[in-house]
């Protein structure tokens, strides 16, 4: 059980070859032997979404593989993400209009953000809400999440005009 | 002064702009450095065996196999962290007679509820740690479990704490006016009994703490998740007799916190401990299993209410009843009596009735202990007002806008002291209602409820005013004997360079600190705000305050702030009159230059009054010693407490045939005083409002009658996502306190304070043509069926 096995698999373009315990998950994987802690664990059991990263392209939750099972695989995460400027934008906007507040979340809310953008390219934003609807935010009211990513669907399909302005977003005072 | 302040046309005036967080960025690239993440230097790692009973005496312990086993360093007991950490007791003075028994970090004799840490064992990883936990043998004889607050008062009940000889924590009467001449006056009289049930905060980022002390040197450093740092460099080194100054805590970025971070937790207690045994780095990370057996909860109250008023509809009494059980003691240092002094003390704040009679009754049972939440007690006095005062209006054919405008208390009575005893210095209630009521578009959607009726669709419109506490002076806890500071510091500084780092009391977990302290000083010193670097959450670093608890760091670390930065200039202007050879007072500072006050002429930069500040003193008059670092304290004067205001409105459709809730519209008017940062606070209200929606739709931690908790996991325990959440509209009243020269007041617990209170007044408002009616939350699907008689 506890005999290291090697897997080899490429995370954020770069190979790696390691020697994991079978049980260890991909999450502790990416976190604890290569210090990837931009993705997170807030539930260890897929239902937060704080430790989505792409696998071959998609949204997986690294908390509920094995390591051993990214064996040949391509992982993504965060930190890749940003060093490739695949995200630029879509960060971007959650700064611009403060769509996180701790940042625990942030990494898993940007991959499904990212997978939600390449697969729908103006989505409305009641499917914004339901594409989130695995990502669990407990310090923002979720609302600036779905503005920064109507406004990255609309700045990518070449309307500029709109994305909110912070401060002005439902506010009179 | 006030006036002085927000002119956006000035140079430099940050103060009511929505300006972005300069550490967002860092955290969007995910490079945040939370204590989840970290890492040091032959670091182990805890786990905890935990008990399996609500309620049950220690017979044996057995350790042998764990210690045994590859890779584990230490297994502790109760008895052995007691040779080192003194117990503590969650009482305070002035909660008199409030009773509680003494706390050790592992339990010793006997378990009081299920997940109580017995064991902690240290090993390489956190892994083989849970491995090793497996083999510790505990065996228990089980004692008579007391869930139920009426069973726990009875004759003849199990007494979780023998010593103390009761279950009952704590009472309280609040009485003033003649309550019950009020109610023989009253042409109408509403009573109900409501229910809140339990629930949590579920930060995303679990407790999180490294404990590392260095036994050459008796120093101690706590690498720790939390909101008060100062408090925990205080427990740390009282309860472990190290120094308070060589105690060093950081806090460094923080996943979530909301009033949950800043208590005395067993398993954190116990990692200090475990690293003076072992001599080394030891980590410990809740897993989300154990923050719901371990992280406090809040609120389990059954409050019974009635509220009278006369045949116009103006209220004359009120009576509380209110039962609380906290758990099998009192969390430590604030203890748990907190959140019903403040339940019987909110009741009816907006309004101006003056008979009034609070109870409270607090109770101990086997459960994890409760303690302060984000805007502790408010939304229980707040729902039960709120419904309430619907209540009398239903009775009378008054609309909830209007019962409520016969009833608040207006411009012409401020000062005010309300008949609990709380002083509202202004607040603005008439605006902020009429506020609501347009905003919502009132006419309209009530045509639309009635429309909707008509073809079977049951729509509800509920609103909730509030007033929420915000600013706490030592009226608040440190006149109680806690050591927990209601003062705040900051040392600003100019770099040789001409830049300004500012290190502040106040910390960051998101809401903005850095931000908003960046706001104020650079307006205050006169410099570009990117050029200003804040520095918080190191108690060897950062001076000593209060940090964030009680809606309290825009207030009062922001005020220390902006009176530190003002003290800076003048500093800055000393110098560079001298340089000059002008007065001080006829210079300014713009945009990092000295200039003429008058004209905005520029003089010298103040990159250059630091050169030769810091290099060059030998160029400036003997009687010149440029002071460019000033330390700076403010505690809060004036008022004990700055009250907040505000009115929430909900709009729901109730499924009467399943009992889903469905969120339309939620709205939100608050007054904060004055506002620094209005995206910040905007976001900080929606987030309060959605865990108030949480509280009120769907979130409860459930327990069996054998006080085991049957939910505690995240796919069990339901918390709002983004799909069930609306848009929520914010709109700002702005009445500064005049206590402050900043002027501002709290934001963070307005959201709370009313959500659940307005949606379920919606939902009441919903269902009334059938007849129904809940007074319980969270409003399940099938509480609903049940109140309409479905099931």
């Amino acid at each position: 059980m506890n005999e290291r096995v090697p897997i080899e698999l490429e995370v954020n373009g770069e190979a790696v070859a390691k020697y994991v315990e079978p049980r260890l998950s991909l999450a502790d994987f990416l976190r604890e032997e290569l210090e990837l802690t931009g993705t997170h664990q807030g539930c260890e059991m897929g239902a937060c979404g704080a430790c989505l990263v792409l696998l071959n392209g998609k949204a997986v939750h690294s908390c509920l593989m094995f390591a051993v099972q990214a064996h040949g695989d391509h992982v993504e995460t965060v930190e890749g993400l940003s060093q490739r400027k695949a995200i630029a934008d879509i960060q971007q906007a959650f700064h611009n209009n403060n769509a996180l507040q701790c940042g625990f979340c942030t990494a898993g809310m940007l991959v499904t953000a990212h997978e939600l953008l390449s697969r729908n390219t103006t989505p409305t934003r009641h499917e914004i809400r339901d594409g989130l609807s695995g990502n669990y935010c407990r310090c923002t009211g979720y609302q600036a999440i779905v503005d920064s990513i109507v406004s990255v669907a609309r700045s990518r399909a070449g309307n500029v005009d709109t994305p909110a302005s912070p401060g002005e977003r439902g506010t009179a005072s | 002064m006030n006036n002085a302040l927000g002119k956006l046309d000035r140079p430099n005036s940050y103060i009511g702009r929505s300006v972005t967080r300069p550490n967002a960025k860092r955290l969007l690239a995910g490079k945040g450095r939370y204590v989840t993440d970290m890492k040091l230097p032959r670091m182990l790692h805890a786990a905890f065996v935990r008990s399996p009973y609500a309620h049950a005496k220690i017979m044996s312990i057995d350790i042998s196999a764990a210690a045994a086993m590859p890779g584990v360093h230490l297994v502790a007991t109760g008895a052995d962290l007691a040779k080192l950490c003194k117990p503590w007791v969650g009482t305070l003075d002035h909660f008199r007679g409030m009773k509680s028994s003494p706390q050790l970090p592992l339990a010793i004799d006997k378990v009081v509820w299920a997940g109580q840490a017995v064991v902690a064992v240290v090993a390489q990883s956190r892994a083989l740690a849970e491995d090793a936990a497996e083999l510790v043998e505990v065996a228990y004889e089980e004692l008579g479990v007391v869930t139920d607050i009426d069973l726990a008062r009875q004759e003849g009940s199990e007494i979780i704490n023998p010593d103390l000889g009761t279950n009952l924590s704590f009472t309280l009467k609040v009485e003033s006016g003649d309550v019950e001449a009020a109610f023989k006056d009253g042409a109408v009289e509403i009573e109900d009994v409501f229910h809140f049930g339990r629930h949590t905060a579920v930060t995303l980022e679990p407790r999180a703490i490294i404990a590392d002390y260095n036994s050459s040197e008796e120093q101690l450093t706590v690498h720790h998740a939390t909101q008060t740092p100062y408090q925990f460099q205080d427990l740390y080194s009282r309860y472990y007799g190290i120094a308070e100054s060589r105690v060093r805590v950081v806090a460094p970025d923080i996943g979530g916190s909301f009033g949950m971070k800043l208590h005395v937790y067993h398993e954190d207690m116990a990692v200090v401990g475990l690293s003076m045994l072992t001599g080394r780095p030891v980590k410990y990370v809740a897993d989300r299993m154990e923050s719901f057996l371990s992280d406090i909860h809040a609120r389990d109250h059954r409050v019974t209410s009635s509220m009278t008023a006369d045949a116009s509809g103006n209220i004359l009494g009120m009576k509380v009843d209110d039962v609380t059980a906290i758990g099998a003691f009192s969390s430590f240092p604030r203890t748990s009596v907190v959140e019903g002094n403040q339940v019987v003390r909110l009741m009816g704040a907006p309004y101006r009735f003056r008979n009034y009679r609070g109870d409270l009754s607090v109770v101990f049972q086997n459960k994890v202990q409760t303690s302060q939440y984000r805007a502790v007690g408010h939304p229980i006095a707040c729902s039960v007002t709120e419904s309430l005062i619907d209540g009398i209006g239903r009775r009378l054919g008054l609309d909830p806008f209007e019962i409520r405008r016969r009833n608040i208390i207006t411009q012409d009575m401020y000062p005010y002291t309300s008949p609990t005893g709380y002083k509202f210095e202004r607040l603005s209630h008439e605006v902020c209602l009429d506020k609501l009521h347009a905003e919502m578009d009132y006419p309209r959607l009530l045509k639309q409820q009635e429309e909707l009726r008509a073809k079977g669709v049951y729509r509800g419109i509920g609103i909730a005013m509030f007033v929420e506490i915000t600013n706490p002076s030592p009226a608040f806890y440190g006149v109680g004997g806690a050591r927990i500071s209601s003062q705040d510091g900051a040392i600003v500084k100019i770099t040789p360079s001409g830049e300004v780092q500012c290190l502040v009391s106040i910390g960051e977990h998101g809401q903005g600190t850095e931000t908003i302290i960046g706001q104020i000083v650079a307006e205050n010193l006169g410099v570009d705000r990117e050029t200003v670097r804040v520095i918080t959450g190191d108690t060897d670093v950062t001076p000593y305050g209060g940090a964030n608890w009680a809606c309290r760091g825009a207030g009062i670390g922001g005020e220390t702030a902006f009176q530190a930065a003002k003290k800076l200039k003048q500093n800055v202007l000393a110098v560079a009159a001298a340089i000059l050879q002008a007065k001080p007072s006829d210079l300014d500072i713009q945009n990092a230059q000295i200039v003429d006050a008058g004209t905005g002429n520029i003089r010298i930069a103040l990159s250059e009054v630091a050169r030769i500040s810091y290099f060059r003193s030998d160029t400036l008059p003997d009687d010149v010693s440029p002071q460019l670092t000033v330390a700076h304290h403010y505690s809060p004067k004036g008022y004990p407490f700055a009250f907040t205001n505000g009115v929430q409105g909900c709009h729901v459709e109730v499924d009467v045939e399943t009992g889903f809730v469905r969120l339309i519209d939620v709205w939100v008017v608050e007054d904060c005083g004055r506002i620094i940062n209005p995206m910040l606070v905007n976001e900080q209200v929606r987030g309060g409002a959605i865990q108030g929606l949480g509280a009120a739709l769907f979130e409860e931690c459930r327990y069996g009658e054998t006080g085991q908790l049957e939910n505690g996991s995240l796919a069990d325990y339901l918390v709002p996502m983004a799909y069930e959440m609306p848009d929520i509209k914010i709109f700002h009243v702005e009445t500064p306190t005049r206590d402050t020269e900043l002027g501002a007041k709290g934001c963070g617990e307005a959201g709370t304070a009313a959500a659940s209170a307005a949606a379920m007044n919606a939902v009441n408002d919903a269902i009334a043509p059938l007849g129904a009616h809940v007074s319980q939350i969270p409003m399940t699907p099938q509480r609903l069926l049940r109140a309409l008689g479905k099931v």
